[in-house]
């Protein structure tokens, strides 16, 4: 069952006397336990996005169905059904722990035995135990990152939207957070949506990944998926003997793309299936006679599918 | 009612952090006390004159300084939602289905008591200084302060909304502050105004409300200008509230 289902989602804003389309027309869809990363440059209108389907920002047109709930028409509805992790976070420095937990279950309608209960729970399993009388403003990155969880999780909601959720945090920590994430969809089934412009978060984490740039999704698929799809495997080659003689056979080899001369005696390769290719190259060549010198394969990265797919690096003027 | 229970939520979690902020508080306590004993020896004294004794002098001045410290208490609160709106906290508190005017009431009734609370103080530190008036009078000027702070509070929050900040904040509020303030006759009675300018100063509210805080010191309860303020304190709060509320509940906000 599809939980989140965008429908021609978009935004202007006003800037001066410019209209800019921050978000030009989205149309996906989440399945309910998938852990999705909407994945772009800064300025591709992810943020624009998550706030429009966390009912805080109104869409200029479109609309997205939250766990069969319109955005436009139930708001308060959508609600109960969602919680958000803001870029920013969201807790007030001066205030304790456990108060920040508290409230946001009371504002959800929580009894206060229940909120006792789940701040209890949510504590100690994100790794936040002992630290309910503490200041915010006393945590660490990763421990203020999890609390900002586990306000976002008080209320048990079906749908987690996170914005960025590792910017700023050290490599420990954010391997840290990427466990977390795991075992709420794991234990809880929670869907989870988040925002990145790592590309290694998006490939660790993500079961599928929605590629946004100038505010349109240019690609969607699972990680493995989209690196096939866009870049194909290289398969570099060195000859002993003339490349020209063997560049005919290997282009006509099945998943191969394209074959590319580099210097006298090299040959590029994009194919489909590197594997199968790479088999097929060795037997091919024999037959025709021509040794082979040397062999390597690349696997594309996601950034290689990103470069192909928006022209720019995930890393410009990345903060 | 749920209304109420989130209210009394969000004014717990502010009035925390108030509590939790000792020079906040000690700073905003002393700031009337500062003003009656620094300035009101002064004040009084050029208010008196044959006709006005210095207890009728105290009750002239009184009221002044309680509308003042309302506008310079109050009316500064918009700084705060700015920063609460940058940390991401104004969001998160949205982003549940807690009723918007819960989150602006529990707000403001936290400042409507900070405010209160400090008036009463300086009420108390007014009467050895010679301020007579009786305990009817205090609680009806009380309710009017009450009022009126959270009108000012609620449009602070409006504006602080609205521009998103605090270099832009700060001026508005001074540039608006400061001729209500001269205008609503905080310092001196408008009676002792040139015709024009009472006149102008009728368009500002808080004219009303000084008046009617000066007639509740005196005991006159029933009079036109005690009826006047009580109408344009409680009509001033009803539109900022519906302001306020307007803004909180705008998605685009």
């Amino acid at each position: 069952m599809a939980i989140i289902e965008s429908h021609g989602l978009a935004r202007e804003f006003r800037m001066r006397k410019q209209v800019v389309r921050a978000v030009d027309g989205l149309d996906f869809q989440v399945e309910a336990g998938e852990i999705v990363g909407f994945l772009g440059p800064n300025g591709a209108g992810k943020t624009t996005t998550l706030r429009m389907l966390t009912t805080l920002l109104r869409p200029t047109s479109g609309t997205a169905r939250i766990a069969g709930l319109d955005l436009l028409a139930d708001p308060d509805k959508v609600r109960r059904q969602i919680g958000l992790v803001a870029q920013t976070g969201g807790t007030d420095m001066n205030c304790l722990v456990g108060e920040e937990i508290m409230l946001q279950g009371g504002l959800y309608g929580l009894d206060k035995a229940r909120c006792r209960e789940r701040t209890a729970f949510l504590l100690d399993r994100l790794d936040l135990g002992g630290l309910a009388g503490r200041r915010v403003g006393t945590l660490s990155g990763g421990q203020r990152r999890r609390l900002d969880i586990a306000i976002g999780v008080m209320h048990e909601p079906r749908v987690l939207f996170l914005d960025e959720p590792s910017a700023g945090l050290d490599p420990q920590s954010r391997q840290n957070l990427w466990e977390h994430l795991r075992w709420l969809r794991q234990e809880t089934g929670t869907t989870v949506f988040l925002t990145t412009h790592y590309l290694d978060e998006a490939d660790a984490l993500c079961d599928r990944i929605l590629v946004i740039d100038h505010g349109r999704i240019v690609a969607e698929d699972t990680p493995e998926g989209l690196k096939q799809q866009i870049s194909g495997d290289v398969v570099t080659v060195v000859l002993e003997g003339d490349p020209e003689i063997a560049r005919p056979l290997l282009a006509g080899l099945p998943g191969v793309r394209d074959v590319t001369a580099l210097g006298a005696t090299t040959l590029r390769l994009t194919t489909d299936h590197s594997d199968q290719t790479v088999v097929d190259l060795i037997t091919t060549l024999r037959d025709a006679g021509i040794s082979v010198a040397g062999l390597e394969l690349t696997r594309p990265s996601l950034e290689d599918v990103f470069l192909t797919l928006t022209g720019s690096s995930l890393r410009d003027g990345s903060g | 009612m749920s209304l109420v229970r989130e209210t009394r939520l969000i004014f717990r979690r502010y009035l925390m952090l108030s509590l939790r902020e000792p020079g906040w508080v000690v700073a905003g306590l002393s700031q009337p006390i500062v003003f009656l004993i620094l300035y009101g020896p002064l004040m009084t004294r050029m208010i008196s004159s044959p006709q006005t004794s210095s207890a009728q002098a105290w009750q002239i001045y009184v009221p002044g300084v309680l509308v003042q410290l309302g506008l310079f208490g109050a009316a500064f609160v918009g700084f705060t939602i700015i920063a609460e709106w940058r940390a991401g906290i104004f969001d998160r508190l949205r982003v549940t289905p807690a009723s918007r005017l819960a989150l602006l009431l529990g707000r403001v009734l936290r400042d409507v008591l900070v405010l209160t609370v400090q008036a009463v103080i300086l009420v108390l530190v007014a009467i050895p200084f010679g301020l007579r008036t009786s305990i009817a009078g205090v609680l009806v000027a009380m309710a009017i302060v009450a009022v009126m702070a959270s009108s000012l509070s609620a449009l602070s929050y409006t504006l602080g909304l609205a521009l998103k900040s605090e270099a832009a904040l700060g001026p508005m509020l001074n540039s608006l502050t400061m001729p209500l303030i001269l205008l609503s006759g905080v310092l001196l009675p408008m009676s002792f105004a040139p015709a024009w300018l009472d006149l102008m100063s009728r368009f500002t509210p808080f004219r009303y409300v000084v008046d009617a805080i000066r007639d509740a010191f005196l005991g006159r309860f029933g009079s036109g200008q005690m009826l006047q303020g009580a109408a344009v304190t409680v009509g001033f709060a009803v539109l900022s509230m519906a302001l306020a509320v307007h803004t909180f509940r705008r998605q685009s906000a």
